[in-house]
C-alpha cells in the first residue's frame, strides 16, 4: 500500500509511562475474556494490536477508557488509576480519545456540533473558541467544507475522519482506535490511514486494533498479537512479521498475509 | 456501438451514455380511471357498489346539514321550523354553545377570562413547538403561560401563581446545584425547596389575598370543552417529563430506582384509567386529613398524569432501546457525564424516534379526558349527557350535539397529528 513515507525511528518515544496495565483479568459472566494482561505503554508509542476475532483485543482497549469494566488487576492511565470512582473515570475519558469501528458520530448534530459538543460541555470551552479548534482539526483531516452537514450526508471515510477530529478536539494525550477501517469500503481506507499516520508523526500515543499490516509496518513501534484473551507475542514490526516465534502467530500471519 | 464490441468478450466503453428521461407513460384521467376503477369485472362491481354507498350516505347527510336550522329556542320550535324536511336541529348547538365550551356553572360575565387564556395559548405554544425558527427568549412566554392561565381561569390573588412559579424555579435551581452529588439527592432537595416556598407562599397569599385579585371561580365550576382542554394540555405537558424520568429510571443501575419505576409503570398500565379516576374522586379523600381541601381537578390531573406518563415512559423506552449502543459509548468516551450524554445525545435521538408513539398517547389521552364525565364532572361529554340532553328544552337532540362534540375533538386531534408529521420531517437529518 502506497502511503506517505515515514521513518518510525524518527518519531520519539519518551521514558514517561502513559498506560500501565498489570495483571488484568476480565470475565463476561463465567467466560474469561482477558487473562493476565501486562502491558506498559510509553508516551509517544504507537502500538498495533492484532489477532483473530474474539481474541479480546477490542475488549482490551475498551478497558483502558472504562467502556468495559475489568474485574482484577490494575490499569493506570496518565498516572490516574482506573477504579470504580466516577471522577477518575471521567478524568481518564476526557484525556483519552477513542475512534470506533462504526464511527458513532451523533447523527442529530452537524459535523461542527459533533466536534464542539464535548469541549463545550466537558472542558467548558467558550463556544467560539471550541468552533475555532474544531475547524482547525477538521482542516487537518481535510474536510472543513463539510462542517455544516450532518453525518448521514458523508461517506464512511469522511465520517471516520470526522470521528478522529472529534476526539482530537478534546486535546487527548492518548488515542485508542478500535478497528477504524474495518467498516469502510476499500477505496476509503487509505484516507483514514493517512490521517492516522499524520497523527503518529506528531507524536501521539496510539493504541490501534487493526488488521492493516501495511499500517503496522510503517507506523508501529510494537505489534501485539492476542489470542484467546492473552498476549501471545509482541515485537517490533520488522521482527514480528519476518520472524514470528509462536505457532499461533505464524498461522495468523499466514492467513492474513497469504492472499 | 461498433460491431467489434458485439463480437469480442473484452469490452472497453468509449462513449458515455447520456442520462435520458424515463419512458413517457400514457397519462390522463381516463387512463387512471380505467386502470384503477374498472380494470376487471370484480373491480368494476366494487367501484359501483362504493359509489352507491357514498351516494346513500351523502343523500342523508347533505339535506341534514343544508336544511338544518340554527335558530329556535327549544326542540318544539325546531320541529316547527323544519316541518319534517329532514334537516338537523342545530339550534341546540347555537343556543348551548357557551355551555358546551365553558360548562353551566362558570359565571357568564367571567367567560372572557378563559377565552383570553385560550387566545394566549396560541402565543405560548409556538415557542415550544417551533423553537428552531424563533429566538430563544420566546420560550419565556411558554414558561410564564401556565401561571398566567391559572390566574385567568381560576382567579384569586395573583400571589398564588407567582409563588408556585417561584417554587418551580427555586426547586429547579436547588436541583441543579445539588445534582452533582447525586441525581436522587438533587431531586429530593429540589422537592423540599419547592415545598418550602409553597408553604411560605400559602401564608403570604392568605395574608394579602386582595393583592392583584380577580374574582375567584371554584374548580367545581369548570366544565365543557374548556375542562377537556385544561386536563388534556396540563396532563400531556406534565406526563412527557415524568415519562422521560420513568423511562430513564427503568434503565437505571440503581436497583431501588429501577424497581420503583418498573412497579409503577406495570401497575399503572395494568389498571383501567376509569378506576384511577374513581380513586381520585372517592378513595383519595380517605387518605387525606379531614379538613384538607384537595382540589378535585388537581386530583384528576395527578391520576391522568400518572396514567399517561407510564404509557409515555414505555414509548420512550422503545426509543432508547432503538439507539445503537455506540451512541452511549461515544458519549462516554468523550467524557460526558450521565446527565450530559442523556440530554445532549441520547434523549434528542430517542425522543425523535418516539414522536409517533408519544403523539398517539397524547391524542388518546386528550380523548380520554371525557371519562371524567363518569365521576360527575361536567366536561363536554358530561354537559351533553347531563344538563343539555336532560333539559326539557332539548331532550332527544342527539345527533347534532354529538356531531358538534366530534368536530371539536377532531379539530384538536387532527391538528396535533399534522404537527407531529411536520415535526418528523423537520427533524430528519439524513439525505436532504
Amino acid at each position: 500500500m502506497a502511503m506517505t513515507d515515514t521513518n518510525p525511528s524518527a518519531m520519539t518515544v519518551s521514558d514517561e509511562v502513559a498506560i500501565e496495565i498489570k495483571n488484568m483479568n476480565k470475565w463476561y459472566g463465567s467466560f474469561h475474556v482477558l487473562r493476565d494482561i501486562d502491558l506498559t505503554v510509553q508516551r509517544g508509542e504507537r502500538i498495533v494490536i492484532c489477532g483473530p476475532s474474539g481474541s479480546g483485543k477490542s475488549t482490551l482497549i475498551r478497558c483502558i477508557n472504562a467502556l468495559e469494566e475489568h474485574q482484577q488487576g490494575s490499569i493506570i492511565v496518565d498516572g490516574t488509576p482506573l477504579s470504580s470512582d466516577l471522577k477518575n473515570i471521567d478524568k481518564i475519558r476526557s484525556e483519552v480519545g477513542m475512534c470506533f469501528q462504526h464511527f458513532n458520530l451523533f447523527p442529530h448534530l452537524t459535523i461542527l456540533e459533533n466536534c464542539t459538543l464535548a469541549p463545550i460541555w466537558v472542558r467548558k470551552t467558550p463556544k467560539k473558541e471550541a468552533e475555532e479548534t474544531a475547524m482547525y482539526f477538521l482542516e487537518k483531516v481535510k474536510i472543513p467544507d463539510q462542517a455544516n452537514k450532518y453525518p448521514g450526508q458523508l461517506s464512511g471515510g469522511q465520517q471516520q475522519r470526522v470521528a478522529i477530529a472529534r476526539s482530537l478536539c478534546m486535546k487527548p494525550r492518548i488515542m485508542l482506535f478500535d478497528e477504524p477501517t474495518s467498516a469502510l469500503d476499500p477505496e476509503m481506507i487509505k484516507e483514514v490511514l493517512d490521517t492516522m499516520i499524520q497523527l503518529a508523526e506528531e507524536g501521539m500515543t496510539m493504541l490501534c486494533v487493526t488488521h492493516e499490516m501495511g499500517f503496522a509496518r510503517q507506523v508501529a513501534n510494537r505489534v501485539i498479537f492476542m489470542d484467546a484473551g492473552q498476549i501471545v507475542e509482541q515485537n517490533e514490526p520488522e521482527s514480528f512479521f519476518l520472524n514470528p516465534q509462536n505457532e499461533r502467530t505464524k498461522l495468523f500471519l499466514s492467513q492474513i498475509l497469504g492472499h | 456501438m461498433s460491431d467489434t464490441h458485439a463480437q469480442s468478450v473484452a469490452f472497453v466503453r468509449d462513449t458515455e451514455i447520456p442520462p435520458s428521461p424515463p419512458p413517457a407513460r400514457e397519462t390522463g384521467a381516463i387512463k387512471w380511471v380505467r386502470e384503477n376503477l374498472f380494470s376487471g369485472p370484480m373491480n368494476s362491481i366494487l367501484t359501483i357498489l362504493g359509489l352507491l354507498i357514498a351516494f346513500w350516505l351523502l343523500s342523508g347527510l347533505i339535506p341534514w346539514v343544508v336544511n338544518g336550522t340554527w335558530t329556535g329556542n327549544d326542540i318544539r320550535e325546531c320541529r316547527e321550523i323544519l316541518q319534517g324536511s329532514g334537516g338537523g336541529c342545530f339550534a341546540v348547538v347555537a343556543e348551548r354553545w357557551p355551555q358546551l365550551l365553558f360548562g353551566f356553572q362558570y359565571p357568564d360575565y367571567l367567560r372572557w377570562r378563559p377565552s383570553l387564556a385560550f387566545v394566549l395559548l396560541f402565543l405560548a405554544v409556538p415557542p415550544m413547538l417551533f423553537i428552531m425558527f424563533l429566538p430563544r427568549w420566546t420560550l419565556a412566554l411558554s414558561a410564564v403561560y401556565p401561571f398566567l392561565a391559572y390566574w385567568l381561569i381560576w382567579g384569586g390573588t395573583i400571589l398564588t401563581p407567582i409563588f408556585i412559579a417561584l417554587a418551580v424555579l427555586f426547586g429547579y435551581f436547588t436541583f441543579v446545584k445539588i445534582e452533582k452529588r447525586g441525581f436522587v439527592t438533587g431531586l429530593l432537595a429540589g422537592i423540599v425547596a419547592a415545598a418550602a416556598i409553597i408553604w411560605v407562599g400559602g401564608l403570604v397569599a392568605g395574608e394579602f389575598s386582595r393583592f392583584g385579585r380577580l374574582e375567584a371561580v371554584e374548580s367545581r365550576a369548570m366544565g365543557g370543552f374548556m375542562l377537556n382542554l385544561i386536563l388534556g394540555i396540563v396532563c400531556v405537558s406534565l406526563s412527557i417529563p415524568f415519562g422521560i424520568l420513568l423511562a430513564l429510571g427503568r434503565q437505571s443501575r440503581l436497583p431501588i430506582v429501577k424497581g420503583f419505576c418498573v412497579v409503577f409503570i406495570e401497575f399503572v398500565r395494568g389498571v383501567p384509567l376509569i378506576t384511577l379516576l374513581f380513586v381520585a374522586n372517592v378513595v383519595l379523600a380517605y387518605f387525606l386529613p379531614p379538613n384538607a381541601n384537595f382540589d378535585l381537578i388537581l386530583r384528576v390531573i395527578i391520576m391522568i398524569t400518572m396514567f399517561s406518563s407510564a404509557y409515555i415512559a414505555e414509548v420512550i423506552r422503545g426509543g432508547l432501546a432503538a439507539l445503537p449502543k455506540g451512541q452511549y459509548e461515544a458519549g462516554d468516551s468523550l467524557g460526558l457525564d450521565y446527565a450530559q450524554s442523556m440530554r445532549l445525545i441520547i434523549l434528542p435521538q430517542a425522543m425523535k424516534i418516539s414522536i409517533p408513539g408519544i403523539v398517539n398517547v397524547a391524542v388518546g389521552l386528550f380523548k380520554d379526558t371525557t371519562l371524567v364525565s363518569v365521576i360527575s364532572m361536567f366536561d363536554l361529554v358530561g354537559m351533553i349527557r347531563g344538563p343539555i340532553l336532560s333539559s326539557t328544552d332539548w331532550a332527544g337532540v342527539y345527533w347534532e350535539l354529538w356531531a358538534a362534540a366530534c368536530i371539536l375533538f377532531f379539530t384538536v386531534c387532527y391538528g396535533i397529528s399534522q404537527y407531529s408529521q411536520w415535526l418528523e420531517r423537520q427533524l430528519r437529518t439524513d439525505h436532504h
